[in-house]
């Protein structure tokens, strides 16, 4: 038995001779995170967490601006397209406009004419495209939308003035008359509760007017909308582009706001996590100054030292940072689910800032108590004193 | 003895003490600063909501239908019915009077702009600008200036007592006129105090004081419509309910909820032959919005609260961790396990407590800093969150410490003392 083991103990000791001089640094570190396995999961966990929120908070803030320009383009047009000589557009605006917008945002046509019922009063009437107004408009409460010719969706104080009698009803035009149906109730609170809305081709055939306005809710921010805006007015030279100056003032300070309040968010939540961080890690290296005084008192230098706390600082930071960033990138997405109903898109821009930060704030964690214990005598330390 | 082991413990580890009493006071700042940012956000937010316009509207109740294209009106401008501008101070007098920010009159009226070429018919809109209204002892300063906040001037307001007016941008461009012109109206020489710019209909325009609308149109105190800026609570199914069909209790907790519904319910109450509704563009997407950012902001609390009770019970776990060969010499002299976790308890109380008071104030301050920087308005903190900011703050310490302070009580005192594990 004593023949084997000594027998096997060269074959360590042969091992370890032929094997590079890196492998001890790396068996120290190694070693120092399985013997006290408590303890080093205790500051990886802290560091996971460190690393999560911050990734979450991060990615909402990015996030927050795009998410939030969503919820304001329910507030309907921010570019109303007006022809400049008050008469109608050219027949091609839409699909001018269409391809102006490429998809980032919806529009709607309008061309209005004041009519007469049949006791002849005087009443708006409104040609459009129903299914654009529906994407647009989405305040619109409406009982039925219009899905046939003939079918007009009525305002709520229209209503009584045009069919007090029954569904149908007659309305006249420079000596042209249209019969509709009333098929459902609009209300708005605004102009369009006393208007009456045809379909475009429905108006067109009546009244031989083309819509003299386009309603443009464009998507982006501010800057994006001024370009959309100007490219609008390039596309059909005939309109004047204006800005809903209400809309797109009142959507810029609330996400302004928003924004800042985040960011004041953010920066504590990121300090008070790295402060557990460090006073976790602290802790953890400053348990260590046994092994430290050690390693001191057989002659380790100074540099390897630092270098040994160090790598493992950084390894720590690294690892946590990178298990941290994916369970961050799902709160952030639960967050966007739950609250906007959307998803949110990770941003592997944010890791290398979590990344960065991170190792930043192991390696501060663990030069610290290391330069604090530097200045003391290794046999002070092993005395336990 | 135990009141010693806890003084002297505060007295000789001053180091540790300070660094799990700044984890404790931060902690806490923190905690407080988000409460009282996410208690306060939802009103902040609205008030900004309000930039986009108004979101009720009164018109009288038997009013003709409207028959205006590109803010010109169609009809004869007598026709129809008036609100009475004498009504208007009672806006101020309803229940939900501190949620209504502002509300201006409006009146269109037609009238012929006098010029060398001829005469010009255009639309006169009579309104507000920031006129004092007082009822009873409230007092409101109110117009198009806090109702509509993109209304731009180029120039000065005109005074609302004045015969001044703003002439849109667009009509000012094509009359080349600037302020301080002269221009005849109707055969009134009146002074431009300024040019206004829209991006609506206004810009067409002319704007002046309500005084001298009704004084074109030959009715006194008359006003066609007022637009009313409040503070609501998003819509839900409840705030949809005809009031009308609700039974006592239930119609109370309606009429006491600043529902835009039932602020225009009342509004309608207090103007006699009046008509409110809420503007729906404006109304419907401001819940929506609100109800965002607020769920957003307290979701970031509540990963804000669990930040720092980590911190919090990160930090204390050190400190106790730290001091093993303590408790191992405790042991070895014959302390108990109750005795020795009880000076555990008790110090971390006391951290707690001190932690908690100052790091209360501070997040007092530092909400108001938040508060002040973003907002521009103040973020006071409730006195009522004390009581509760200190128990979690307790809580969460002793939390944060019973593993730590289980473990070293189960440590065996040999090993403890020489300092190993």
């Amino acid at each position: 038995v004593n023949a084997e083991t000594s027998h096997s103990a060269r074959q360590v000791v042969a091992g370890r001779e032929q094997s590079p001089h890196t492998s001890m640094f790396l068996r120290m570190l190694w070693r120092a995170a399985v013997l006290r396995r408590g303890r080093a999961a205790s500051a990886l966990l802290a560091m996971v967490v460190a690393a999560a929120v911050a990734t979450a908070m991060l990615t909402l803030y990015a996030d927050v601006q795009a998410k939030l320009e969503r919820e304001f383009r329910n507030y309907g047009a921010n570019i109303v397209l007006v022809s400049r000589d008050g008469a109608s557009l050219p027949s091609d605006a839409l699909s001018r406009v269409e391809s102006v917008l490429a998809g980032r945002g919806v529009l709607a046509p309008f061309a209005l004419v004041v009519a007469r019922t049949s006791d002849g009063q005087p009443i708006v009437v409104a040609g459009t495209d129903f299914n654009r107004v529906r994407q647009l408009d989405r305040w619109w409460s409406v009982s039925n939308w219009p899905s046939a010719p003939q079918l007009a969706l009525v305002g709520v104080r229209a209503f009584p003035v045009v069919s007090a009698k029954g569904q149908g009803f007659d309305l006249s035009f420079q000596g042209r008359t249209i019969h509709l149906v009333s098929a459902g109730i609009v209300q708005t609170g605004a102009a369009e509760d006393s208007r009456v809305f045809l379909s475009l081709p429905d108006f067109a055939s009546w009244t031989g007017v083309q819509p003299s306005s386009i309603e443009v809710a464009a998507t982006g921010s501010p800057q994006e909308i001024t370009a959309i805006l100007q490219q609008l007015e390039q596309a059909i030279p005939a309109a004047e582009g204006r800005p809903v100056r209400q809309i797109m003032e009142g959507e810029a300070r609330v996400l302004g706001k928003t924004r800042a309040t985040l960011l004041a968010a953010t920066a504590l939540i990121i300090l008070t996590a790295a402060l557990c961080v460090l006073s976790t890690l602290m802790g953890w290296v400053f348990d260590r100054r046994r092994d430290f005084a050690i390693m001191k008192a057989l002659g380790a230098s100074g540099r390897l030292l630092n270098s040994f706390f160090a790598v493992e600082a950084a390894a720590l930071g690294a690892t946590g940072a990178v298990i941290g960033f994916v369970l961050g990138i799902g709160i952030a997405a639960w967050i966007g689910r739950v609250n906007f109903h959307a998803s949110v898109v990770p941003r592997f821009s944010v890791l290398p800032f979590v990344l960065a930060g991170s190792i930043l704030v192991t390696l501060l964690s663990a030069i610290l108590p290391i330069s604090m214990l530097r200045r003391v005598q290794p046999a002070v330390i092993l005395r336990g004193e | 003895m135990f009141l010693r082991l806890v003084y002297e413990s505060f007295r000789r580890q001053k180091r540790r003490k300070l660094l799990a009493g700044a984890a404790i006071t931060l902690g806490v700042t923190v905690a407080t600063a988000m409460i009282a940012v996410a208690t306060d956000i939802g009103d902040k937010i609205n008030r900004e909501l309000r930039t986009i316009g108004a979101n009720i509207l009164i018109t009288p109740e038997e009013d003709t239908l409207d028959v205006e294209i590109g803010g010109v009106d169609l009809k004869p401008p007598s026709d129809g019915a008036f609100l009475n501008e004498a009504d208007l101070p009672k806006i101020k007098g309803t229940f939900w009077h501190n949620n209504i920010t502002g509300f201006a009159p409006m009146l269109p009226v037609k009238v012929a702009l006098d010029r060398d070429s001829g005469s010009e018919n255009l639309t006169l809109l009579g309104t507000y600008f920031a006129r004092k209204i007082s009822f009873g002892k409230e007092e409101l300063v109110t117009g198009v200036r806090s109702t509509h906040p993109w209304w731009k001037v180029s120039g000065a307001w005109p005074d609302d007592g004045s015969r001044d007016i703003l002439l849109g941008e667009r009509l000012a461009a094509r009359l080349s006129a600037k302020p301080g012109d002269e221009v005849a109206l109707s055969g009134k020489k009146l002074r431009v105090s300024g040019i206004l710019s829209t991006g609506g209909v206004e810009d067409d325009q002319i704007v002046g004081p309500i005084a001298l609308a009704q004084e074109v149109l030959g009715k006194p105190g008359a006003v066609r419509r007022v637009y009313v800026s409040a503070l609501t609570k998003p819509e839900d199914a409840f705030a949809r309910r005809d009031p009308k069909s609700m039974s006592g209790a239930i119609y109370d907790r309606w009429y006491c909820s600043p529902y835009p519904q039932s602020i225009a319910f009342q509004l309608q109450e207090a103007i006699p032959h009046s008509h409110a509704e809420q503007i729906r563009q404006v109304a419907q997407n401001e819940g929506a919005v609100l109800t965002r950012i607020e769920g957003l902001i307290f979701l970031v609390t509540l990963a804000a609260l669990f930040a720092s009770a980590l911190a919090v019970s990160a930090a204390m776990a050190t400190a106790i961790f730290e001091r093993r060969a303590e408790v191992g010499l405790m042991k070895a002299l014959g302390a108990g396990k109750i005795a020795i976790a009880s000076v555990f308890f008790a110090e971390a109380t006391l951290l707690a407590l001190i932690g908690g008071v100052v790091g209360f104030a501070a997040g007092g301050v530092l909400a108001r800093q938040i508060g002040r920087s973003v907002f521009n308005s103040q973020i006071a903190i409730a006195p009522v969150l004390l009581p509760v900011i200190m128990a979690i703050a307790i809580a969460v310490t002793f939390a944060g410490s019973a593993a730590a302070i289980r473990k070293a009580v189960r440590l065996d005192p040999v090993f403890a003392l020489r300092g190993e594990l």
